[in-house]
């Protein structure tokens, strides 16, 4: 018996679903039980009238099993409709991190040399630390993450990754 | 402001569901529920003694019927104690209704008596699941939940209601959204791929249609259009454990089923075939075998309500995500239209030939003790021309029902085939005789299993049902034994039926009728015995203790890799097959 260890691809999935009470349990509850992955996920309400909202799924595994994660999804109730934009076609994806550094002398001037050319903003600061806040996608703050690391890094927080189609229509 | 409190609003919603039985069970949280229960003289409420026997009862009546089966149990213990019914219902794709009570929602969350998380414990074995906080919802909530349990892949949905939106009187007693909106049903299958499944099975040289449960939900008309494609395409059909009655056993194209106990002439069939058609079933590993190894050289066409079913284990040609019961339909009518005719397929059904030569089922013939086989043949033989309704418990004899107990019609085998729970069959054989009060139903049970839900021989005395209970006792859990001789030397860890009942007393303590057979020249006049009397019976068959179920597809070995050996019912396996378990 052999066990194949099939390549695995990253894919973003979009799901627009009721915005009721049990969604996302259903939604997280199901990707444990069937063993698949979760990166990241992000969920919030979308309409006016709160009552819908969309879910960004960030997951990795074989494509038949990104194609069963699909099925699986859309066949929850609250569910509506899955859209998988890594393969649908161009589509931009942002994330933001909330990042913590202390330090002092060199280390605060480059902390915040390295911020500028990111584009970070800084929204909290004392004489030992900053707070930054900088979006773009998942690798440009893997990558932001790593330079601070050597200038002082405390803590991050990141809000997993928000996506949609390029283009005027809707995903 | 409706004068109708939440409870008989949910009274007035299963009445205009249509539906006239309720399998349950009272407790502090559903008083409200069973207080307009009271009142309600057109609901039948049937008291089980256990409320996982009210899951299985409300499948069985489901199954039998075509009908959703409804379930009313208090919180906490009363729905944790369903959980295994409702796990089974959605294992095998049976409409549940399952009504819980609720602690007051005030108190929800403070480990109030008797509060469960019940949305939280059944949201992974239902379909859907609600917890109705709002007494306006509630209308809208039940028709919503009777629409998903009965549409697309049937499947349980659970109820939870807090006890004080029992008591409440909200402002609207009627649905205010429309219930198939949240729900997916899939269309029409499309008609190009229709075709051109037609095209390949019109083509083949060696097809096989390989049928499912999906059929016998689909309901009767998909068993009928079954029954003419096969006639149409001349191909030999075969079926799992859940689709057994979809085409009738005595069909020339029937190979029998399937899978680890199916047949050699099925398996071989199913291995060797050029187009397989999968209709409503979902290659399970019980019937795939190792996947690597199955049906190698055949072009794959799977059709499925669910479209999760597809490509999930097997990868196919081509998927079509569809009613299997209208697909059918579209088929016949594709095929009548193009006046097509089936390939010359002598050769096919040559070989076809050959493999039942090999007489798979035929067992050692015993004079002194009861094969469980030749039990099982003469209750079929006895009872087939009053097209009983069978119900199993879990283990050998379940299998051996399954072999050697023939189907001719849908909805009349009801066993648990996906979650596999021993203590289904009698409460589901309850069900069945609720829902079919003039049936002959029969619950073919091992010694083990029929203690699990022993408790529910009250329940068929209380409402006067004349159900049979058909004991295969080896005194032996003999599936775990047979495993044990198969795969763990023979050590029979725990695996013997001690202490047993002395089941004819038991039956009289309920007010059934109970019997021994206990040699093969007395089974004949035994089983007639039964069928003659007009209440309950239990019958304590003893069968030989150590008989094995063949044919056996070990766990991960291939369809070509059967195990025959009937004649080691005693005996020691050989060494090449102890490797392949
Ligand atoms: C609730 C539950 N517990 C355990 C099992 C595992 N199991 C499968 S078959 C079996 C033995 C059944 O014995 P019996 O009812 O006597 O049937 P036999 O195999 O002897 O015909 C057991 C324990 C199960 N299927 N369901
Ligand atoms: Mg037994």
């Amino acid at each position: 018996m052999q066990i194949y260890k099939e390549k695995s691809e990253r894919h973003v999935l979009t799901l627009t679903v009721d915005n009721e009470a049990g969604t996302l349990a259903r939604i997280a509850g199901m990707f444990t039980a069937r063993g698949y992955n979760i990166d990241s996920l992000t969920v919030a309400d979308v309409t006016e009238d709160r009552s819908t909202s969309r879910i960004t799924i960030v997951t990795n595994g074989p494509p038949a099993m990104i194609e069963q994660i699909i099925a699986q999804c859309e066949r929850l109730i609250p569910v509506h409709k899955v859209t998988d934009l890594t393969e649908e076609g161009p589509h931009v994806e942002r994330e933001l991190a909330l990042v913590k550094v202390t330090g002092s002398g060199d280390n605060r001037i480059e902390a915040i040399r390295l911020a500028d050319i990111y584009r970070a903003r800084v929204i909290d600061a004392t004489t030992k630390s900053f707070i930054f806040e900088i979006t773009g996608s998942p690798e440009k703050i893997d990558t932001f993450l790593t330079l601070m690391r050597e200038v002082g890094f405390v803590e991050v927080g990141r809000t997993g990754v928000a996506a949609l189609m390029r283009g005027s229509e809707p995903t | 402001m409706s004068a109708k409190s939440g409870a008989e609003i949910l009274l007035k919603s299963l009445l205009d569901q249509g539906v006239d039985t309720v399998f349950g069970y009272p407790g502090g949280a559903v008083l409200p529920i069973y207080d307009a229960l009271f009142k309600h003289p057109k609901i039948k409420h049937i008291l089980v003694r256990h409320e996982a026997g009210a899951a299985h009862a409300a499948e069985g009546y489901a199954r039998s019927t075509g009908k959703p089966g409804v379930v009313l149990v208090t919180s906490g213990p009363g729905a944790t104690n369903a959980v295994t019914g409702i796990a089974d219902a959605f294992m095998d794709s049976i409409p549940l209704v399952v009504i819980t009570g609720q602690v007051p929602s005030t108190l929800i969350g403070s480990d109030a008596f008797q509060e469960a998380d019940t949305v939280g414990i059944t949201r992974h074995c239902t379909k859907h699941n609600y917890l109705v906080k709002d007494p306006n919802e509630l209308a809208s909530v039940m028709k919503e939940a009777f629409f998903i349990a009965t549409h697309g892949r049937p499947g349980p949905v659970v109820i939870d209601i807090p006890k004080d939106v029992q008591v409440a009187q909200p402002d609207t007693d009627t649905p205010q959204r429309k219930a198939h909106a949240r729900c997916n049903i899939p269309h029409e299958a499309d008609i190009h791929d229709i075709t051109k499944a037609v095209e390949l099975l019109a083509g083949a040289n060696a097809p096989i249609l390989y049928t499912g449960g999906g059929i016998i939900n689909s309901g009767p008309a998909a068993s009928k259009a079954l029954i003419e494609l096969a006639e149409l395409c001349n191909a030999p059909v075969t079926s799992t454990l859940m689709g057994l009655g979809s085409l009738p056993s005595d069909d020339p194209k029937w190979l029998g089923m399937l899978g680890m106990h199916g047949t050699y002439e099925a398996n071989m069939a199913m291995n060797q075939c050029d187009v397989m058609l999968c209709l409503g079933a979902r290659f399970d590993d019980r019937v795939t075998g190792r996947l690597d190894a199955f049906s190698p050289n055949s072009y794959k066409i799977h059709v499925d309500i669910d479209r999760s079913s597809i490509n999930k284990t097997v990868r196919v040609d081509l998927p079509i995500v569809a009613d299997v019961g209208k697909a059918i339909e579209q088929m016949v009518k594709v095929w009548k239209g193009r006046k097509l005719k089936a390939a010359n397929l002598d050769k096919w059904w040559d070989s076809i030939e050959g493999w039942r030569d090999v007489k798979c089922l035929k067992y050692r013939d015993n004079k002194q003790e009861i094969m469980p086989q030749y039990a099982i043949e003469r209750l079929y033989e006895a009872t087939k021309e009053y097209n009983p309704i069978i119900t199993t418990e879990v283990g050998q004899h379940q299998m051996w029902a399954a072999q050697h107990f023939h189907f001719h019609k849908p909805n009349k085998w009801l066993t648990s085939g996906g979650l596999g729970t021993m203590g289904y069959g009698l409460p589901a054989a309850i069900g069945a005789q609720i829902g079919n009060p003039d049936a002959l139903v029969i619950d073919i049970a091992g010694e083990a299993s029929i203690q699990m839900n022993i408790q529910e021989l009250g329940t068929a005395s209380q409402y006067r049902l004349p159900i049979k209970i058909f004991i295969i006792n080896n005194q032996w859990m003999g599936m775990v034994r047979q495993w044990q001789e198969l795969t763990f030397k023979s050590r029979f860890s725990e695996s013997y039926s001690d202490s047993l009942p002395d089941f004819v007393r038991l039956a009289e303590a309920y007010g059934w009728k109970g019997m021994v057979i206990d040699h093969p020249d007395n089974l004949d006049d035994g089983i007639a015995e039964m069928i003659a009397h007009k209440g309950p019976v239990i019958v304590d068959c003893r069968v030989t203790k150590n008989a094995n179920c063949f044919p056996m597809i070990p766990s991960g070995a291939a369809h070509t890799e059967m195990l025959l050996d009937s004649s080691a019912v005693t005996g020691e396996m050989d060494d090449e097959a102890k490797a392949l378990v």
